[in-house]
């Protein structure tokens, strides 16, 4: 369980303090696959990276499973079991797939090349096309995404991160995408799993939604229930729907 | 094997990848003395009359054949040039082995500058790989001064792999090429240099022929407070296609300088040259962070693939 307490995360611009994250409060329960969404700006993938260690908090505390991890290290936490998916996957020049994936299994599993090819497939990737590509520019923006997720797949921690998988990928390879993330719900056991989106497939195989909006949360519940509320809102309603009304 | 100690026996292992003797034509060279040859059907060994090398001859239509000629000083304080010439038949297409390891525990500087000049007949096709090592805790300097000089006739092909990642002191590495027409190099060079090495990489490729193309491409990683030039030229004589690209990782107190330049000499030519130089990228060591590795292996990491 990932408990958040008075979260807050301040940047210095133009000489002025901007709060991010104002003294957020929030409860990641095991067993659910919770959707964080809300306004571009609102804060969303500052708390992702501060869960994963990327950035520290100006306060407040992180814990999981009761474990204080907020002054941990990025590999700390990964080592404790939480896993990050990047919203623009980092390139890297001379590594390739293989290799990522393995980093990503731990040298223990010492993951093997048909097992590495399974994770591939499972992120709907010809495993014998990528397993020897190098993970750089050469690969298209999908493709990357992908073998993203494949990275946290193949870790397979008890806490999974990804902030916006759809960013960056055409629809089409989207809703591709998305029936990887309904499987992983499917075998999600006692693992939890948080994705940044605003995709509405993706709201859709919600267990819970996080709306976050200013640094604070504006609405947090049962899936079904915020989308009906979030898809009801005037801001929802298409511009000529709202012309016609005038 | 031929007669090696230990010690040579490892440096071999490092440079040439080789455990036992290579199938195929061999020469192997320990502390400036011939320890072991052996020459093909296709392929002959010839020592030099005055001593200086020697001349590889490859038969033309030579297929499918290799050729190992690895140099390995385990004494300190030797200090040597050798001339090694391959002539490359017609239509041929072979491997080429090279390369040189120095181990010096001693005091006195050990010194081995090789000097190969590649002849390459019609049509042929070489692919060539020279890895350099040095080890040894001696006080004395560990350098190596490769001299490469290649003539590429029609419609040959030559893939270079030069490779040098640890332990040598000193290097100054000159290449020159001349191509004629639809011939085709690419040399990829892996260069990491540390402590306080200092490493010089100096290509010049001359494209004389239309069609002719040459690709010149090098990561380099330079740490601690070691210094690397790269300064590699392009001249276009013809209607031909040249590239040179330095991709350097500078850490610690690392300095690099790349110098490429381009010459057209003709309307026709298109030249092309990339460089980049830059510490690892944050990004790259947050994400290998967030799969479980300390920065260090993290660092690690990133470093060997880059130079894989």
């Amino acid at each position: 369980m990932l408990q958040i307490r008075g979260l807050t995360y301040e940047v210095e611009e133009a000489g002025e303090t901007k709060r991010i994250l104002d003294e957020l409060d929030l409860d990641i329960q095991d067993g659910k696959f919770t959707v964080v969404t809300g306004p571009n700006g609102g804060g969303k993938s500052t708390l992702a990276k501060l869960i994963a260690g990327i950035i520290k908090p100006t306060s407040g505390t992180i814990l999981l499973d009761g474990e204080d991890i907020t002054e941990m290290s990025i590999t700390d936490r990964a080592r404790r079991g939480v896993s990050f998916a990047f919203q623009q996957p980092v390139k890297f020049k001379g590594l390739q797939v293989f290799d990522l994936l393995k980093l990503a299994a731990g040298k223990d599993a010492d993951l093997k090349f048909h097992e590495a090819c399974t994770y591939l497939s499972e992120v709907g990737l010809c495993a014998k096309d990528y397993i020897n590509r190098e993970v750089n520019g050469s690969l298209s923006g999908g493709e990357l995404k992908r073998i993203e997720i494949a990275t946290v797949l193949a870790r397979g921690t008890k806490l999974s991160l990804f902030d916006e998988p759809e960013a960056g990928i055409d629809l089409w390879s989207f809703q591709n995408l998305t029936r990887i993330f309904e499987n992983m719900r499917k075998n999600i056991k006692d693992s939890s799993i948080i994705i940044i989106s605003h995709q509405e497939r993706i709201l859709k195989i919600a267990d819970e939604i996080v709306v976050i909006a200013n640094g604070k949360i504006k609405q947090q519940g049962e899936g079904s229930k915020i989308l009906t509320s979030i898809t009801g809102t005037p801001d929802a309603v298409s511009p000529c729907a709202k012309y016609t009304e005038v | 094997m031929p007669e090696l100690d230990p010690i040579q026996k490892r440096l071999i292992a490092e440079i040439a990848d080789l455990h036992e003797v290579p199938a195929g034509a061999y020469n192997f060279r320990a502390n400036s003395k011939l320890a072991g040859r052996n020459t093909t059907a296709n392929i002959d060994i010839i020592s030099k009359e005055d001593g200086s090398g020697i001349d590889i001859k490859i038969k033309p239509g030579t297929k499918n054949e290799s050729v190992h000629i690895p140099v390995v000083i385990s004494a300190s304080g030797i200090k040597e040039t050798v001339y090694n010439d391959f002539y490359i038949g017609e239509g041929s297409d072979v491997v080429i082995v090279a390369g040189c390891g120095i181990d010096n525990c001693g005091k006195q500087d050990s010194q081995h500058d090789g000097v190969h000049r590649f002849f390459v007949g019609k049509g042929a096709r070489v692919k060539y790989i020279e890895k350099h090592y040095g080890s040894g805790d001696g006080s004395g300097k560990r350098i190596l001064n490769p001299v490469t000089e290649v003539t590429m006739e029609e419609d040959s092909a030559m893939e270079m792999e030069m490779v040098q990642i640890k332990g040598v002191d000193s290097t100054i590495r000159k290449t020159t090429a001349k191509l004629a027409a639809n011939a085709k190099l690419l040399i990829q060079e892996r260069l990491m240099t540390h402590g306080q090495q200092k490493a010089y990489s100096i290509y010049s490729a001359e494209l004389n022929g239309d069609g002719a193309a040459a690709d010149v491409v090098s990561r380099a990683v330079a740490k601690d407070n070691s210094y690397q030039k790269f300064d590699a030229c392009v001249i276009g004589n013809s209607a031909c296609h040249g590239h040179t690209e330095c991709d350097a990782i500078i850490m610690g107190n690392g300095n690099v300088l790349a110098v490429p330049a381009l010459e057209a000499n003709n309307v026709d030519a298109e030249l092309f040259h990339e460089a980049a130089i830059g510490k690892i990228a944050g990004e790259q060591l947050d994400k290998l962070m967030t799969l479980g590795l300390t920065a260090e292996e993290a660092e690690e990491q990133i470093i060997n693939g880059f130079l894989k």
